[in-house]
């Protein structure tokens, strides 16, 4: 089967005249599952995105938690859906391969007026349909957390709250959607949107691209999109978290994903581990006006630090690998802005704001559903390819500790990156990947290599090499294709 | 060689294994083999032995260590980062040759990835899965430039961002295009390097930066140096456009540049020694070690910049020599009783001395002087050793060049050191 995925040059042109049935705009997390849903049909679809990968705007930065709900607000849009998606994507990783690890979270109560909080919390929890979880006294507490900071009064333990991969999840739900026959065309931006009769003509940075029904999962720029179609509900304001990665090192310091207990002040600052056997610190909360100001700053970073020695003291002596920001789409409203209108074959998927990686499956099916309200003819369904992701996660079975995998093929024994312990082999697979990498960050998203502790003192050469090499072979495909 | 497969990995045992063939590990094995030990064997996990003197195309490598010929050198040396003798990539294959030609067995493109035992590890390389079992492990892994976010700087994450060893990997090794405009934050030599490697790659060097004050320095190359300055922030996307700098009287400015090069701000690349579960120094954070070059396990032994980021390369060949001698006692039999002496602690200013432990045996480190790093430049500082309130030893030190440079102690007060007594403290007076 030929994949249709386009980076550069004039859209593919579109026959017949109607050009396509779905066009998903923004290949995020939530864009990715929305197109992977839609490919279970007979339509064609495209996905595009203004980027030059799929899932390298907010969901690239966030702090990878699988959550299970247990706090959402009871009886929200939002509330359902992260329950339900909880479960899809837990099912889906297991599946795929993403990486996944239940590590379980713990809400620590540092003062009396926290501790008097964990009970309304619990019920809470019941409320949002979650049973697991439960209150634990310091002692267990320590126990179970022995690097914790002094001074912590208790917790309630929420055991399925667990740590997935932000990079692979998208990638993965994008990767089966292109390979069902969704055509995917990156460094794509939809710049305003002209609604013909039946069919609506985007104007793109590469062309006209003519669509019958429009999903709108464009993050941050989702109400520019809502009002290219003549709405005006909602306004996206980005909130900045800032974090900071604490070396492998550093992983024996972390059992759980340590929450605060949330207060005025939101969600606040959570040390948890990641499935790439780091630590994270983070995220701040900061209301901003520019939508594209991932810096981070002196402030942020003394904040993290400040409240990550309360948490774990040991933790900020440890080395730092890596520091980020995400941006999440606050919309004044504490729900998702999920709205269907029939009237021009379209659904605005907004306000996506702290949850949408485990929201995700969940979110496509319900935007799947408000689609086939808007008119689009959802038959003959059919179960996608099966897919299996290369196992980036720590805790999974890594090429370069497999002599199975070695003696077939030496590249896998041929380390590249060796922070993070890479291969040869696992950057070739990746660079040859249904939807391969164009830039050094994007090969880091897919395998690791010069993620690590040095950041490419000694790998970074090496790894452009490799890029630079296969970005070109890929270039010269991509010609041929066309 | 036995040989045997398990779980994969196939089992065999060594003599002595070294772990990195950098100028240390590569003298560490020329030297054993030398001496006798048949099965001598160094690993490397780039596919090129020599460590980073491979991609160092300045000189300055294996010129006299002493004060007088430093002095020489120092008076010839070139615009930037010369100093005499050869270029990194001739000294590390000089390395590579005695190494091979004293008869060690070297094997590039093999990772240590681990430990599985107190002398064993286990290997990862294109040919398969290995378990190794020594009688003796030298960690000879080597040292790193901090990149930005361990050094916490703040702002976009734009593309040209660079530590040296990534730069002169780039243009030396893989000829890549690096940018226009540069900026080098770090005054210490290799920053020098680094705006040489800049210059060669038709890279215009805007300014060397440093948080140092003028008064201490004197002028150095051919690049702009601006004293007292402090990077705050990295500005620009996808690509940088510039690097923000507090000036010490407050004043705020933006340099415009296209690439920044990191340079300095040394870590030991000490994670083997840790996942291993060896006691570390908290000041040098390499593994702790004593004048024989001992770590915390008996048999396994450390030498080089794993111990000290970062001494000049001629010193970590020393280092790889010097080992050999407790090595070889270790296969002999003829190794003092193991067992950690008291450790070394450095009070503020200073931040670290290597060797950190006492030791034993009264052994010596080489050269019969300790290394001593302050947070600060010191003038003429005088050092004062003590343990358990007692003075063992009080020497006035020359003047330290920078935070880059080492000071010297004489340890001749080694012996005085009660083996059993706390930990001996030093400090400047
Ligand atoms: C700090 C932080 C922590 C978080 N932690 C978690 C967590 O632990 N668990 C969790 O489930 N969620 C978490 N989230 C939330 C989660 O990351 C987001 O909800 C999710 O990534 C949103 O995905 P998206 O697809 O809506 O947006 P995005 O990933 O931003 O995707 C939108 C895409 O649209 C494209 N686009 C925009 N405009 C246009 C245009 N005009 N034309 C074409 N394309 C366009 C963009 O390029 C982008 O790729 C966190 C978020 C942040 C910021
Ligand atoms: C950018 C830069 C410029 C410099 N310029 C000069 C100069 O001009 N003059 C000078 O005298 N000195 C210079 N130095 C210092 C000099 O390079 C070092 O002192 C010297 O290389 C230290 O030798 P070493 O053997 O301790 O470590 P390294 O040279 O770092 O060698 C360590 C080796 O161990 C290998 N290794 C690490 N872990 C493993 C593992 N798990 N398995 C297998 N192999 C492993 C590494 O790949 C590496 O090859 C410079 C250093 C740098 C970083």
């Amino acid at each position: 089967m030929t994949h249709t995925l386009t980076t550069a040059g004039p859209l593919p042109a579109q026959d017949p005249c109607d050009g396509y049935d779905v066009t998903v705009v923004g290949a995020g997390v939530v864009g990715a599952a929305i197109a992977r849903e839609l490919a279970r049909y007979p339509l064609r679809i495209a996905l595009v995105d203004a980027a030059d990968d799929v899932g390298s705007g907010t969901s690239k930065a966030n702090t990878a938690i699988l959550h299970t709900g247990f706090d959402a607000v009871p009886g929200s849009l939002e509330a359902r859906l992260v329950r339900e998606g909880y479960a899809l994507l837990a099912d889906y990783a297991g599946e795929t391969g993403i990486p996944l690890e239940r590590v379980g979270a713990l809400l620590v109560a540092w003062d009396g007026d926290q501790l008097a909080t964990l009970p309304g919390l619990l019920d809470k929890a019941v409320r949002n349909g979650y049973h697991a979880a439960r209150l634990i006294g310091a002692d267990e507490l320590r126990a179970r957390e022995p690097r914790l900071g002094p001074g912590a009064l208790g917790a309630l333990e929420v055991p399925d709250e667990s740590i997935i991969c932000p990079w692979t999840t998208p990638l993965a739900y994008a990767t089966q959607a292109v390979r069902a026959g969704v055509h995917l065309h990156l460094n794509c931006r939809v710049n305003s949107v002209d609604q013909g009769g039946d069919v609506h003509t985007l104007t793109t940075s590469r062309g006209p691209l003519r669509t019958r029904h429009v999903v709108n999962a464009a993050g941050l720029h989702a109400d520019e999109i809502d009002r290219m179609l003549g709405n005006d509900v909602f306004t996206v304001t980005p909130r900045r978290g800032q974090l900071i990665v604490y070396d492998k090192l550093a992983r024996d310091l972390v059992g759980h994903i340590l929450l605060p207990v949330p207060g005025p002040g939101g969600k606040g600052v959570l040390v948890a581990p990641t499935v790439f056997g780091n630590v994270l610190l983070g995220p701040t909360a900061e209301e901003l006006d520019d939508r594209t100001d991932t810096a981070s700053t002196a402030e942020g970073l003394r904040l993290l630090r400040e409240k990550g020695r309360r948490i774990v003291p040991r933790l900020v002596d440890e080395e730092v690998t890596a520091v980020y920001a995400g941006l999440r789409a606050a919309t004044g409203q504490e729900d998702y802005r999920i709205q269907e209108y029939p009237a021009l074959r379209y659904v605005a998927v907004g306000g996506i704001r702290s949850t949408g990686l485990t929201a995700s499956l969940a979110i496509a099916r319900h935007v799947v559903e408000l689609l086939a309200a808007t008119g689009l003819e959802l038959t003959g369904p059919r179960d996608l390819p099966p897919l299996t992701m290369p196992g980036l996660g720590e805790a999974s079975p890594r090429p370069y500790l497999s002599a199975a995998l070695i003696a077939g093929d030496p590249a896998y024994g041929s380390i590249v990156c060796h922070c993070e312990q890479v291969t040869l082999g696992e950057i070739r697979d990746a660079l040859a990947s249904t939807i391969p990498p164009c830039s050094v960050d994007g090969l880091r998203r897919r395998t690791r290599a010069r993620g690590g502790r040095c950041q490419g003192f000694h790998c970074g050469a090496a790894v452009r090499a490799l890029v630079e090499e296969g970005t070109a072979a890929n270039g010269d495909d991509e010609e041929a294709h066309r | 060689m036995t040989g045997s497969e398990r779980n994969g990995r196939t089992a065999r045992d060594v003599d002595v294994l070294i772990v990195g063939a950098g100028p240390a590990g590569l003298a560490a094995g020329a030297e054993l083999a030398a001496a006798g030990v048949d099965r001598v064997e160094i690993l490397e996990r780039e596919q090129q032995a020599g460590g980073v003197p491979r991609h160092c195309h300045h000189g300055g490598f294996g010129a006299p260590t002493g004060l007088l010929a430093r002095a020489r050198a120092l008076a010839r040396r070139s615009a930037d980062g010369g100093g005499g003798g050869m270029d990194g990539p001739a000294y590390a294959r000089q390395h590579v040759t005695a190494a091979l030609s004293a008869g060690a067995a070297l094997r590039t493109g093999v990772t240590v990835t681990g430990w599985a035992g107190p002398r064993t590890v286990d290997t990862t390389g294109p040919a398969g899965l290995e378990r190794i079992t020594a009688r003796a492990v030298v960690l000879a892994t080597g040292a790193r430039e901090r990149p930005r976010s361990a050094r916490l700087i703040p702002g976009t994450r734009p593309a040209g961002v660079y530590t040296t060893g990534e730069l002169q990997q780039a243009v030396h090794l893989y000829g890549q295009r690096i940018g226009t405009r540069a900026v080098v934050v770090g005054d210490e030599p290799v920053g020098y390097a680094a705006a040489g490697t800049l210059r060669a790659a038709g890279v215009e060097v805007v300014a060397v930066v440093t948080d140092r004050r003028a008064s201490r320095l004197r002028p150095h190359g051919r690049s702009p140096l601006l004293t007292g300055a402090t990077v705050t922030g990295l500005r620009g996307r996808p690509r940088l456009s510039g690097v923000e700098l507090r000036h010490e009287d407050g004043r705020t400015t933006t340099l415009s540049c296209d690439t920044v090069v990191l340079s300095g701000d040394f870590v030991p690349d000490h994670e083997l020694a840790r996942r291993g579960g060896l006691v570390l120094d908290p000041g040098t954070r390499g593994p702790a070690y004593d004048a024989a070059f001992r770590t915390s396990r008996p048999g396994v032994f450390a030498a080089g910049n794993v111990l000290h980021a970062v001494e000049r390369a001629g010193f970590a060949a020393e280092e790889g020599r010097a080992v050999a001698v407790p090595v070889l006692h270790r296969l002999l039999g003829t190794e003092e009783p193991g067992g950690r002496g008291p450790s070394l602690v450095v009070e503020a200013p200073l931040r670290w001395i290597a060797p950190n432990t006492a030791g034993p045996d009264g052994a010596r480190p080489p050269g019969d002087r300790f290394l001593l790093r302050a947070a600060r430049p010191l003038t003429l500082p005088v050092l004062a050793v003590t343990q358990d309130g007692r003075e063992l030893h009080r020497q006035r030190s020359l003047p330290s060049s920078g935070p880059g440079r080492s000071l010297h102690l004489a340890a001749g007060w080694l012996d005085r050191v009660d083996p059993h007594g706390p930990a001996v403290r030093i400090a400047v007076l």
